[in-house]
């Protein structure tokens, strides 16, 4: 094995993990934007406001995200408008992958939170939503206040796997001319022929993110679980605790 | 538990004592890329044809041998031949430097120049300067994508494709400004084509064996002589007896052997 090619190319790799980084943070952030209506019209009783985000999440969950991405990417991108419209000098950025891997996946993982949202939100102890009721609070109150704090507390778990399932998913943008890693690993591969140290290389940046992922999500599990944890222990260990696991 | 050991133990060897021996080439497992028009494409109902297709089984006629196509995409095409998924590969593969440190070639088997694509209209020239901030379409791993990435990696962005196909749709979608590729791949595949209408070719045609190497040959594994052997005596004598131009003149109306 010669690592030189991924050595004499790194910054060729740290390209890649910077798009991969916004790709995935950005997909995250706007999915969860989306998810938190989503999840709370899906508990709803009307099937007018329920049936649209169920059929939502019902097709991007029922489908790969290769599928999802090829039908916004080489879909989308022949219908004549679409065509039209990036010629514009406004929408030049149209012409550019990232933005359709960035579209699809948003809505891919907005599909699989708003999913996990709603069996936290459903998995509210009913007492704790009489008592708000009985306070007096109105029903944004309500869940402003009550259901929603501990409904991403008892998601996140769940959540956190899908963020990682999001992370390795991003590697398909690569198929779409994207340079993320999986990009750059391939350019390498196909320059210098050597697929063992392209991808070993590759799949060692990916197991950094993954577990820097892990630790934050532990970090933020051990502080919002506190009040679960044994009595007997102080907040001094706790505190030991929490920076060992960092 | 222990006899199933042994047994497994036993074929192992077995299986590595006929490894060992000199082989006979009964048959020939040929990859082929399959999305690379009029080289090689699989046509709706599933079937392989193409100019690559039909070279390879008029060698394997002409050598005596069972011939077994095997698809591969490109970019994996020598990794994949090096792990024994099959034993050549025929699919208008450049004979490059980079290559030849990986694979062993045969003499080539064709050989045609590469050009550029641009829009109708769209008054791109092929300098340095009327290249500046364009983007250009290659396949991945070809000898286009070295060509452009080397020359011109400093005025153009370059998008990489899996397949040739993937970047015709890029460019009829607006996407990319030009493409790079094989001229005769470009014409049939793309240009003759509907969606290929409004496009041209521009600038001169591309030889410089630097980059775009000597043809395009068969790639063997290294070291297997004789299978190189039986193929180059195959080529010649298919240029010989005529084979091979009735096969071109299937596809092509000149002479895409070169000199």
């Amino acid at each position: 094995m010669d690592f030189t090619p991924v050595i004499d190319n790194f910054d060729l790799y740290l390209e890649g993990l910077w798009t991969t980084v916004r790709l995935v943070f950005f997909a995250l952030v706007f999915g969860f934007v989306l998810a938190v209506p989503f999840a709370i019209m899906r508990t709803s009783k009307n099937p007018a406001v329920n049936g649209p985000v169920w059929a939502f999440t019902y097709f991007f969950r029922g489908t790969p995200l290769l599928v999802q991405m090829f039908l916004v990417y080489y879909g989308l991108g022949q219908m004549q408008f679409m065509i039209e419209l990036s010629q514009q000098p406004a929408f030049e950025f149209l012409q550019d992958a990232y933005w359709y891997a960035l579209f699809a996946f948003t809505l891919n993982t907005a599909a699989y939170t708003t999913e996990i949202f709603r069996g936290a939100i459903l998995g509210t102890p009913y007492g704790e939503v009489e008592a708000a009721r009985a306070c007096g609070m109105s029903k944004v109150q309500i869940y402003r206040r009550v259901i929603l704090p501990s409904a991403f507390r008892r998601a996140l778990p769940a959540y956190s796997n899908e963020v990682i399932f999001m992370l390795h998913g991003s590697a398909i943008a690569s198929v779409i001319t994207i340079v993320d890693l999986l990009g750059a690993a391939r350019i390498i591969n196909s320059r210098y022929f050597t697929p063992y140290e392209a991808f070993i290389s590759v799949g060692v940046l990916y197991f950094c993110i993954t577990f820097a992922l892990i630790g934050g999500f532990k970090l933020l599990e051990n502080r919002w679980f506190a009040h679960l944890r044994p009595r007997e222990e102080t907040t001094a260990k706790r505190k030991t605790k929490v920076s060992q696991a960092a | 538990m222990k006899k199933l050991i042994a047994a497994v133990f036993a074929t192992a060897v077995a299986v590595g004592a006929v490894g060992a021996e000199a082989k006979d080439w009964k048959k020939v497992r040929i990859g082929v890329e399959g999305a690379y028009p009029p080289f090689s494409q699989v046509t709706a109902d599933g079937k392989l044809v193409g100019f690559d297709i039909d070279i390879a089984n008029a060698l394997c006629d002409q050598m005596k041998v069972e011939c077994e196509l095997v698809t591969q995409d490109w970019d994996g095409i020598i990794p994949a031949l090096n792990a024994r998924k099959y034993d050549a590969i025929i699919a208008s593969m450049s004979i490059t430097p980079e290559r030849k440190e990986k694979v062993d070639f045969t003499n080539k088997y064709y050989q045609t120049p590469a050009k550029f694509v641009r829009k109708k209209g769209s008054g791109i020239e092929i300098t340095q300067d009327g290249l500046k901030g364009k983007s250009v379409g290659v396949q991945r791993a070809t000898i286009h994508d070295n060509f452009v990435t080397e020359v011109y990696g400093d005025e153009v962005e370059v998008k990489r494709y899996g397949t040739q196909d993937e970047a015709y749709l890029d460019m009829v979608a607006g996407r990319v400004d030009l493409l790079l590729a094989d001229s005769i791949a470009l014409e049939d595949g793309f240009l003759k084509t509907d969606s290929g209408k409004d496009y041209e070719f521009v600038g001169p045609d591309f030889t410089d064996p630097q980059y775009f190497g000597e043809g395009a040959g068969i790639a063997i594994r290294k070291g297997e002589d004789e299978l190189r052997e039986m193929l180059n005596a195959a080529i010649d004598a298919i240029r010989a007896n005529g084979v091979y131009k009735s096969i071109q003149d299937k596809y092509f109306d000149f002479n895409v052997y070169g000199s």
